[in-house]
């Protein structure tokens, strides 16, 4: 028995006629070769006493585990014991239950800054997840983050109780608000359940669930094509038939609007249809307002589909709060029924924190009660209730006149940054006669660019420019700065004339 | 579709006026759904105005004034933070130096498994999100396994293995005679479990009924489920809270991992750091080697990416500078103390007062019991009168939350049970 083993699997067969045979097998820590080592030990003792014989052997080995398996042996006075043959439980000695679980894939987005992190180069840029960066490359937290922060700071009665299962409400009403509007017929005929939920995948898995448990129409949801990775992985696991709608058109870079209308009018009535608020990711491709018209009268008059908007962008994406929230107001002011996922991490800062809200939009005030009563039943086997910090931080936020006045001239700040970005490298790719029409870049909106680069040539602008991204081509502009546009530029020219498109 | 479609003609019925209507009420067929026991406790404490009214509902940490606490330790820790956290994306698995805090807690800092790295620990929205987290993965990896509950436990244990689709057995726990442990009980039902089942353990404080184990019958309970090859998952939301040690608290774990169990751990800080809505928790899972576990946080990692992407920042944050900070981490252990130890005097002036009112029943259980709850033994109807009568608000299966009980309002509990139980 090796000394420096650290695992060993023991197998003591008490055999009808009481013979012992003890087969140790020991591994050792680094991974070399498997010893084994037999010894049997027979006779016609009974049980017990082998077990003390066992004891004494393997009282030599350096091995506490196994010592602790011998004396686990030899104490036991159990009578129910009397059992023909011992055989140690495998997870003790080495043999977890999980033995044969197999390693995950990286993130695809999550998964670049775990790269990028571990990239030494100085010359490194992030253009991976969608956080926001200032011109110098550093994360920002919104002056009004940080005094909405320090006033609930001071507050000495503010404690830390539970949350309700739905959050914080007033956190909800005014979410609620912001996304509908302050003046919306639906909020004011109470047919609005709102739910603080963890940020927009938080919000979108409860939706997921809860449609999933209660819907009557069919629990099939349609996702445009492309769309965010963790929309594909989210509904399925609440339960939903994940179908795509057509919605990118690479030879134009733009809407493939004939081809979403006609998926939409294929789809079976009453599939549910999930809609980017604005600024979709990763394409930055939105319909325009007629286009907007054209998709609502195919969801509500001839389809009868259920539309759940992913708005993760209010704010970020034109700059203007109301504008970005048109398309949602549009659905919800016809009457119909709307989810609606709302994620405060671009908008606010508040990425890490996980403050989002999931608003569901009814008929009528009666079903609304019914609905707000059974989301909790899908909430509180989850995690019971929601993180309370981030969401304080923008109830205090979108209730003070002065902070919610401050706020959006920081996000007008953030947006305009971001559309000076896309000017600048389009003008550098330009400066360098880069091959390829380059015009999606100002036509895109938000925090990304699809980029049209295919993943032979994002790999290689990684390996060779240290510039970071997802190998859909989607770039963040919001980690771009003036001194790393040129770095981008030089890199994407280098990507394309190197390997074609 | 023909219930839409009658709910339908029902919606439009008091629809109002409407522009380009949607297909109408597609919910209308939804239940209102039972009000949660224990969370609905408190809102019908809320509403109450009586004065005498008392609330030992829910299980969240009052002091002798009957408020909220927010620690000291806490509130040095978070004033040492402020104004300097990014708010960026953790990882998936959440805050590492909290993870690795947080299971040196838990498994003790000299644990082998530790040294070892042979521990997958990821940052989880508290005992729930933890619980969850197991289950999921459990449903993933061990389809073919259920998951074996006390009876009784925490209510939401049973609606979390429920959605993530594990099937459940229950195993006898509590005796109503005794008002102690079925231990025979709940060894043969752990022994006629299937082999390889999970079993939920509760490591200390049991909820609802406050009863543990003792160190010897946590020692059979070892062996029998090494017999059985069974899955050992703790539940350990009460760690410092129960006897106010955090090494005692943890005993029936220690015994487990002497034994080579590669238990699964949920923790969480809701009670013992006072942070309940911040939600931090974390799951771990002892495998056989550093490979493993890494593989293991991996796959945990997937399936916390749909469900929220990943964990809240702030509570970590709080407990990582509590936990790494020799000065806090003191001033915690004696705070966390002092939470068991007032709850301790609880019991004991509670068992008094209604020795003292004249009480004809045996009342040893409540000083027997351990932790945050006291289950009294009063039965659903005795229950209600105390509420209607009393306006004593508790769940109605007789559990007292003894964190609601102060030296200001104990007599007056004490006879009020005693009138509705004598």
């Amino acid at each position: 028995m090796q000394e420096c083993c650290l695992y060993g699997i023991l197998e003591v067969k008490v055999t009808h006629n009481c013979s012992l045979v003890l087969a140790a097998k020991a591994k050792l820590y680094s991974g070399e070769a498997a010893r084994t080592s037999e010894e049997s030990v027979t006779g016609s003792m009974s049980p017990k006493p082998m077990a003390r014989q066992f004891c004494t052997k393997m009282e030599g080995v350096h091995n506490r585990r196994l010592a602790c398996l011998a004396r686990h042996l030899c104490l036991d006075e159990n009578p129910h014991a009397g059992l023909s043959s011992i055989v140690f439980s495998p997870t003790s000695a080495g043999n977890s239950s999980f033995a044969h679980v197999k390693q995950a894939p990286e993130d695809p987005i999550l998964g670049v800054t775990v790269a990028y992190n571990k990239d030494p180069s100085p010359m490194k840029v992030n253009l991976g997840v969608g956080a926001y960066r200032t011109e110098e490359g550093k994360p920002l937290v919104l002056n009004v983050v940080r005094k909405a922060e320090e006033q609930l700071l001071a507050d000495k009665s503010r404690n830390k109780e539970y949350l309700p299962i739905t959050g914080i409400a007033q956190f909800n009403k005014l979410s609620a608000e912001l996304i509908l509007g302050s003046d919306s017929p639906a909020i004011a005929q109470k047919r609005v359940v709102t739910s603080q939920c963890l940020s927009g995948t938080g919000s979108l898995r409860v939706g997921g669930e809860f449609i999933s448990h209660h819907y009557a129409g069919p629990k099939i949801i349609y996702v445009p094509a492309p769309t965010w990775g963790n929309h594909l992985k989210i509904f399925p696991l609440a339960g939903l038939e994940t179908r795509t709608y057509r919605y990118y058109n690479p030879k134009t870079r733009g809407l493939d609007y004939q081809g979403m209308i006609e998926d939409l009018r294929a789809a079976p009535s009453g599939a549910v249809v999930l809609l980017h608020a604005c600024a979709h990711n990763p394409t930055g491709v939105d319909p325009t307002r007629d286009e907007w018209e054209g998709i609502r009268d195919v969801i509500r008059n001839e389809k009868q589909l259920l539309p759940f908007f992913d708005s993760a962008y209010q704010g970020f994406a034109s700059g203007s709060l109301d504008t970005d929230a048109w398309a949602v107001r549009r659905f919800v002011n016809d009457g119909g029924e709307t989810f609606i996922a709302q994620s405060y991490a671009k908008n606010m800062g508040l990425y890490g924190e996980r403050v989002g809200a999931l608003s569901i939009v009814v008929t009528d005030p009666a079903v609304a009660v019914r609905v707000e009563s059974q989301l909790k039943l899908v909430i509180r086997p989850m995690y019971s209730n929601p993180p309370a910090y981030g969401a304080a931080i923008a109830a205090t936020i979108l209730s003070n006149k002065a902070l919610f006045e401050e706020w959006k001239v920081e996000l007008k700040a953030m947006a305009e940054r971001i559309i000076s970005m896309r000017h600048q490298l389009f003008d550098a790719l330009a400066a360098r006669k880069t091959p390829g029409n380059w015009t999606h870049i100002l036509d895109q909106i938000g925090m990304f660019t699809f980029s049209g680069l295919n993943k032979q040539q994002v790999e290689y602008m990684t390996r060779e420019y240290h510039i970071y991204m997802t190998l859909d081509g989607r770039i963040s502009m919001a980690g771009l700065s003036s001194r790393t546009v040129p770095q981008l530029a030089d890199a994407i020219h280098s990507a394309v004339t190197k390997f074609s498109s | 579709m023909a219930m839409a479609r009658k709910s339908a003609a029902s919606a439009l019925a008091g629809a109002g006026k409407r522009m380009m209507s949607a297909k109408s009420g597609w919910w209308t067929h939804v239940e209102p759904a039972p009000r949660d026991p224990i969370l609905g406790v408190t809102e019908n404490f809320l509403k109450d105005s009586h004065p005498s009214k008392m609330n030992v509902g829910v299980g969240a940490y009052r002091n002798n004034e009957g408020k909220p606490v927010v620690l000291e330790c806490v509130r040095k820790a978070e004033a040492k933070i402020a104004g300097s956290d990014l708010m960026e994306y953790l990882p998936m698995g959440g805050n590492v130096k909290f993870n690795d805090l947080s299971v040196q807690l838990a498994y003790g800092e000299n644990a082998e498994c530790l040294e070892s790295k042979r521990v997958a620990s990821i940052q989880a929205l508290s005992g729930t999100g933890a619980c969850r987290l197991l289950a999921e993965f459990q449903k993933r990896f061990q389809p073919d396994s259920q998951i074996l509950i006390p009876v009784p436990t925490w209510a939401n244990h049973h609606n979390i293995w429920k959605d993530a689709h594990v099937k459940a057995q229950t195993y006898r726990y509590y005796d109503p005679k005794t008002k102690g442990l079925d231990f025979s009980g709940l060894v043969e039902d752990i022994k006629n479990a299937p082999s390889g089942s999970f079993v939920l353990l509760h490591a200390c404080a049991h909820n609802p009924t406050g009863v543990d184990p003792t160190a010897e019958q946590w020692r059979e309970i070892s062996a029998v489920m090494k017999k059985k090859e069974h899955f050992a998952f703790f539940d350990m939301a009460y760690q410092g809270f129960a006897s106010g040690d955090c090494e005692k608290d943890a005993q029936a774990i220690r015994i487990f991992m002497e034994d080579g169990h590669q238990i699964g751990c949920a923790q969480s800080f809701a009670k013992n750091m006072g942070l309940y809505g911040q939600r931090i928790g974390c799951l771990s899972i002892i495998t056989d080697d550093q490979t493993q576990a890494a593989t293991v946080k991996t796959q945990l990692q997937l399936i916390c990416r749909p469900m929220y992407s990943n964990p809240p920042v702030h509570g970590a944050l709080i407990v990582q500078t509590i936990l790494s900070n020799p000065e806090l981490k003191q001033l915690w252990l004696q705070e966390v103390k002092g939470m068991a130890d007032r709850i301790i005097s609880m019991r004991h002036a509670l068992r008094e007062n209604l020795e003292k009112a004249g009480s004809q029943l045996s009342w040893q259980h409540i000083t027997n019991q351990i932790g945050m709850f006291c289950y009294s033994g009063m039965t659903p109807e005795q229950v209600d009168r105390l509420t209607n009568e009393y306006h004593v608000y508790m769940t109605r299966n007789g559990r007292i939350s003894m964190a609601g009980v102060t030296t200001k309002n104990v007599e007056y509990l004490a006879n009020a049970i005693h009138e509705v139980t004598k």
